[in-house]
């Protein structure tokens, strides 16, 4: 048996000079945490600037075989190609500008999520996949559009997320023109000899950035932030109960290729009109949804007692109804949370079920997502 | 005070042992949450669950280091338990247990063997 070992991103050797303490996650040697622990660092996160190590995410850029070299043509043709695999409307994401959507399958299920940014040369778009599915949804999207547009992995790069109240106010600092990007928009900017690129997004629910850098100036952008008193390196584990509190699914978890966008409660991804055009993977699954309900919803959890954990089993009046899909401690709250699959008439805020955790019956209560406000700044 | 290699120490003092996990452990568990703490009364052979240690991410069990039966509980873990990272083995000791046979202690490691066995692994 072969054992192939962890990869590792440009910055491991920073991290393990901050002493971080690493896990294997999606086949790379990542920071779970540093020497805070996670409840401090995810504390710190919500209070001053986060530095995340994301660098196990897929980017590639998405480009035209054969451009025609007219702008706006070639922007509409690389975006209509994608088109076939999300229900997403790709055709009029603007330039600077980035959109959150997912790869379904012809049943309507997700088979990953991504961002998708609209930056660069006219005729290209760049992804941001989950490490856990690049190398499948690479080979998806490369087969799928065969022939009109080839996908391209990008290697040697960092991808950082620096996440916070504090954020913007340390990034500017280093990179001014940051600070105009409003939540979503997305832009390259120089540091140095490199173009980082940068959009207004992340996975906290909090204020803050996703930056591109090319290896060569990773050690030296991370090293710039963390001189900033107000930014601390956060590792995943925080990122977790940070994204928890968000509400934001988890691909494996909270999402996988059985659930729909609507069964998610993410029915803002479905292009309306597209939609009414039966243009996309599953339309006749997420008409039916949309017309007459899912079979189950994705609701929030406030859990009474011993946190409850993915595959914990939901009940009511004594009967199985459902499935935890995501559990953790809140450190906001000071209780557990959970995000799990519930039937649409139980889906209300304030409905009583159980959990069973460890096979007793734990008190649960639905509420509302996300569990902890955001705080997106959508006007710079 | 004696170990196993479960991470689990334990003292004896007339007849009545206490027993939590040891500073390695609840290092490598980082931050504690929640602490399921075993009911009183309850009879336990060496091996057997005691309680559940939970991180962030994670639920982590505590074994009962040798026979007995639960006396006393600590009750502080419930409202702290992040005292767990704090002093694993003073203040957040989890259980007292009426021991069945004291003797089962003497086969348990000790600080150095205990330390060694950590140094090995």
């Amino acid at each position: 048996m072969t054992v192939r070992p962890l990869m590792r991103t440009p910055l491991h050797a920073a991290n393990a000079a901050l002493h971080a303490r690493f896990t294997a996650f999606a086949g790379h040697d990542m920071p779970l945490h540093y020497d805070q622990g996670i409840l401090a660092e995810h504390r710190w996160t919500r209070s001053h600037a986060g530095l995340f190590d994301i660098s196990h995410m897929g980017v590639a850029v998405l480009t035209l075989n054969r451009p025609t070299g007219d702008p706006v043509a070639d922007d509409l043709a690389v975006a209509t190609a994608l088109e076939a695999l999300v229900p997403g409307d790709l055709r009029g994401l603007s330039r600077g500008r980035q959109r959150y959507t997912m790869l379904l399958n012809g049943a309507g299920g997700v088979i990953d999520d991504l961002m998708v940014v609209r930056v660069g040369p006219p005729g290209s778009l760049h992804l941001v996949v989950n490490a856990s599915a690049k190398a499948r949804d690479y080979a998806l999207i490369g087969r799928t559009l065969a022939g009109v547009a080839s996908l391209t992995p990008l290697t040697d790069q960092v991808l950082l997320a620096l996440q916070g109240p504090e954020a913007a106010g340390a990034l500017g600092l280093i990179l001014p023109q940051a600070t105009t990007l409003a939540f979503m928009d997305a832009g390259f900017q120089r540091f140095g000899p490199a173009q980082l690129l940068i959009s207004r997004s992340g996975y906290t629910g909090e204020d803050g950035f996703e930056i591109l850098a090319p290896a060569s100036v990773a050690g030296a952008l991370w090293a710039q932030l963390l001189d900033d008193p107000r930014v601390k390196p956060i590792g995943l584990g925080a990122r977790d109960s940070l994204r928890l509190e968000a509400g934001l699914p988890l691909y494996g978890q909270d999402l996988d290729e059985s659930v729909s966008p609507v069964e998610a409660g993410l029915r803002f991804v479905v292009s309306a009109s597209r939609l009414h055009a039966g243009d996309m993977p599953g339309a006749d699954r997420l008409k039916r949804e949309l017309a007459e309900g899912p079979r189950r919803v994705r609701v929030g959890l406030r859990v009474h007692g011993a946190p409850a954990r993915a595959d914990a089993p939901i009940t009511s009046g004594g009967q199985i109804i459902g499935r935890v899909t995501s559990g953790a401690f809140s450190p906001t709250l000071g209780a557990p949370i959970a995000l799990g699959f519930v039937p649409p008439d139980l889906a209300t805020p304030g409905v009583e079920l159980s959990v069973l955790v460890r096979e007793r019956p734990q008190p649960a209560t639905v509420v509302p997502l996300p569990f902890v406000p955001h705080r997106y700044v959508r006007q710079a | 005070m004696r170990f196993t290699k479960d991470h689990e120490w334990i003292t004896v003092k007339d007849g009545v042992a206490t027993t939590g996990i040891t500073a390695y452990a609840a290092g490598q568990l980082g931050d504690i949450v929640f602490v399921e703490l075993p009911t009183i009364g309850k009879a336990l052979k060496p091996g057997d669950g005691l309680a559940v240690v939970e991180s962030v991410k994670a639920a982590s069990d505590v074994y009962a280091p040798v026979a007995g039966e639960v006396l006393e509980i600590n009750g502080d873990l419930a409202e702290y338990p992040e005292l767990i990272n704090q002093d694993p083995e003073g203040a957040a000791w989890i259980a007292r247990l009426r021991l069945s046979d004291v003797s089962q202690i003497d086969a348990l490691m000790d600080r150095a063997g205990y330390d060694a066995w950590l140094e090995e692994r």
